[in-house]
């Protein structure tokens, strides 16, 4: 195994191919295959002599739905429709996949969004779940995606919301003035991914110490870690590990 | 000539400040209250006893009175959810059942719905690993609720409910240890499946306690219910109503003891709890009192179901069949105290070379999920527990996120304490339940 120090950029492996989704217009279907859907050793530098590091897989992709979105999906995105007068510019796309409905909104337009599906008679998502970031690189260029999973307790319904904002101007509207739950997880979004929810009431790092530089869980951050020496011989730390991809 | 032409009183944002010029000290004195002026900033935690981990509270007092509660959190981040990144699908429940280390087979369970979601394999899970996992989650249940019960009731000074909780908890972690090999950390439910069926000594174990745990119960009541101390303790404490509990996102017991009756298991039902019979307990009040009949009552219905479950259990595998994504169950340990499977060893070395193969495949390699994204929601001891796993197609979680509840729920101990006895943020604060290890992760 060589050390992690020697490996280079291209071992002889061919150029990464730009995976689907790849657009930078809508928002990424698929995250990028690791290194972007190339060889299967995830090894840089040593030479792959198994005639699979030219390997590249197709990527199924995520189309945008069709109606009718089946279940109750066509009665959410009719009423969101009825109740928002600008649902044609803020929905950028509306995604169904694996029994799971999924707006994408245009990030300016979130707290809108949001304030009607939580007001909304025939919405009612009264509880945000969960809100939690994901980092698209190389994927799309608003590589930094803010997933917001709301539930509707009278209705049953469970909608997930989805915006993206590039890495250099990354900032769209709080939400924590519509469900106040959000002040920590949007704390937590912008703590691990450098999302800037405009209008929270405190933005501070809240997992990380408040003087920590860089956003942990960005895929450009590195995991870090020390090799480690077990019975004479190193093993290095998880993220230089040679290892299928 | 006025007294205040010998003092004048400007407001800043440190509070009244008086520019003294001499001779006015009665002045000076009336224009101040000694007993509500005076407010002290105490720093509690982050190691403290009461504090379940290390929760740090920054508290402003006025007397005994909380005017206001910041928490401060993040001191037990370990970084779970990017180190799943760099492992494979099937090591991320080694990692996730570290996060809440009381609930861990909660945490396993949403994990491994969410993998199997995005595998689309939900259809294949064998009945028999369905019926383990319900077993194994409301086992765990009563296991966080005694804890929560006896720390608790140790915070509020009842160090005798301290020890017997602890007790019986410790009798549900013999029944783990049976099953999973493990106390705590099990990574015992995995996508497709469980690592390893249970074993008949654990049914039989399991049935004792079915049978001891009601008198347990009785005797928990009877020394706390009708207790004037806990009584005074935590009736009317730590208020939050319904309204407050969904604005703040808060889920699970807390929600239930402001009287709605919201619990996944019913209303979103997941592993067949549906086909279940039990009840879902609620109380009015919305105060630490109320969270405590809500509990215990739950440990009584946790106890039904474990033993509908137990009734259902019945032969037949606990991993599904697809040879690419099952992990060669059923081990034993061998003479070097490892888990081997014998069977498997002599199939793979000397019958089959694909099953070597995929065994190799699987072991170094893991299993490729296909690209996309799912949440899943479940009922964990403290509220709603979710699962957001992000996939790009390949062996590895792109990016999984834990919606903690004690993480959430955490966010509404200054509306329960605010304005309330300093005491009380101690009662509010444990009614919540929060497991620091979860809420940093």
């Amino acid at each position: 195994m060589s050390a992690p120090q020697d490996r280079t950029d291209d071992g002889g492996v061919p150029v990464p191919v730009t995976p689907a989704g790849a657009t930078g217009g809508a928002p990424a279907e698929l995250p990028p295959s690791s290194p972007a859907g190339r060889g299967m050793f995830g090894d840089q530098g040593t030479g792959d002599v198994s005639g699979y590091g030219g390997l590249v897989r197709p990527q199924r992709s995520i189309e945008a739905a069709t109606r009718p979105y089946g279940g109750y999906f066509d009665e959410v995105t009719d009423a969101l429709e009825e109740a928002y007068p600008a649902f044609g510019e803020a929905i950028e796309k509306v995604v169904v996949d694996r029994g799971e409905l999924t707006l994408h909104i245009r990030p300016e337009r979130i707290a809108e969004v949001c304030q009607v599906m939580r007001d909304d008679l025939s919405l009612r998502f009264e509880l945000l779940s969960s809100v939690s970031g994901v980092d698209y690189l190389g994927a799309d260029a608003r590589r930094l995606h803010v997933v917001y999973q709301l539930t509707s307790m009278t209705y049953r319904r469970q909608v997930r919301l989805e915006t993206a904002v590039s890495a250099e101007d990354p900032h769209l509207p709080s939400v924590t003035s519509v469900y106040p739950t959000a002040d920590w997880q949007e704390r937590e979004a912008y703590d691990m991914f450098g999302v800037i929810f405009d209008g929270h009431p405190g933005l501070t790092r809240i997992l990380m110490p408040d003087d920590w530089e860089g956003h942990p869980q960005r895929k450009d951050y590195p995991l870090g870690g020390v090799p480690v020496e077990y019975k004479g011989a190193e093993i290095p730390p998880p993220d230089r590990r040679r290892s299928y991809q | 000539m006025s007294a205040s032409n010998y003092a004048t009183e400007r407001e800043t944002a440190e509070g009244k400040v008086f520019t003294v010029t001499g001779g006015d000290w009665d002045v000076v004195l009336s224009g101040t209250d000694p007993i509500n002026d005076e407010r002290i900033v105490v720093n509690m935690g982050p190691q403290h006893p009461s504090t379940h981990g290390v929760l740090r509270l920054v508290l402003e007092l006025e007397g005994e009175t909380v005017r206001e509660l910041r928490s401060v959190v993040g001191y037990l981040h370990t970084g779970i959810e990017k180190n799943m990144e760099f492992r494979n699908w099937v090591q991320g429940s080694a990692f996730v059942t570290r996060m809440d280390y009381l609930a861990p087979l909660f945490n396993e369970t949403a994990y491994a719905l969410a993998v199997e979601k995005l595998l689309g394999i939900e259809e294949q899970i064998t009945e028999r690993a369905t019926t383990i996992r319900v077993l194994m989650m409301e086992l765990n249940r009563i296991s966080s609720h005694l804890v929560w019960v006896a720390t608790t009731a140790m915070e509020l000074g009842a160090i005798n409910m301290m020890l017997y909780g602890f007790r019986e908890r410790e009798y549900v972690l013999e029944i783990f240890e049976l099953i999973t090999g493990l106390r705590m950390n099990h990574a015992y439910v995995r996508p497709g499946g469980v690592a390893q069926d249970v074993p008949d000594e654990a049914i039989a174990k399991i049935r004792d306690f079915l049978k001891l745990m009601p008198k347990k119960l009785a005797e928990y009541e009877k020394m706390l219910s009708g207790q004037p101390i806990w009584l005074e303790r935590t009736q009317n404490v730590g208020v939050l109503d319904a309204t407050g509990c969904l604005a703040l996102g808060v889920t699970g017991p807390v929600l239930r003891s402001a009287g709605l009756a919201w619990d996944l298991r019913k209303t979103m039902p997941y592993c067949g709890y549906e086909t279940y019979e039990f009840d879902v307990p609620t109380h009015t009040d919305g105060d630490v009192w109320g969270r405590y009949l809500v509990r215990l009552a739950e440990i009584r219905e946790s106890l039904k179901l474990v033993e509908q479950a137990v009734d259902r259990l019945r032969p037949g595998p606990v991993m599904v069949a697809d040879r690419k994504i099952a992990w060669p169950a059923q081990l034993a340990i061998g003479v070097d105290g490892m888990g081997n499977s014998l069977e498997h060893v002599a199939k793979i070395m000397g019958q089959s070379m694909e099953s070597l193969i995929h065994h190799f495949k699987l072991v170094t390699e893991g299993f490729r999920v296909p690209p996309g994204q799912v949440y899943v929601g479940i009922e964990a001891p403290r509220g709603e527990l979710g699962v957001h796993a992000v996939s790009d197609g390949g062996t590895r979680p792109y990016r999984v996120h834990y919606r903690e509840p004690s993480f959430v729920n955490l966010q509404a101990l200054p509306a329960m304490a605010e304005g309330g006895l300093i005491a009380d943020v101690i009662a509010g604060g444990a009614s919540l339940d929060p497991v620091m290890g979860g809420c940093d992760r």
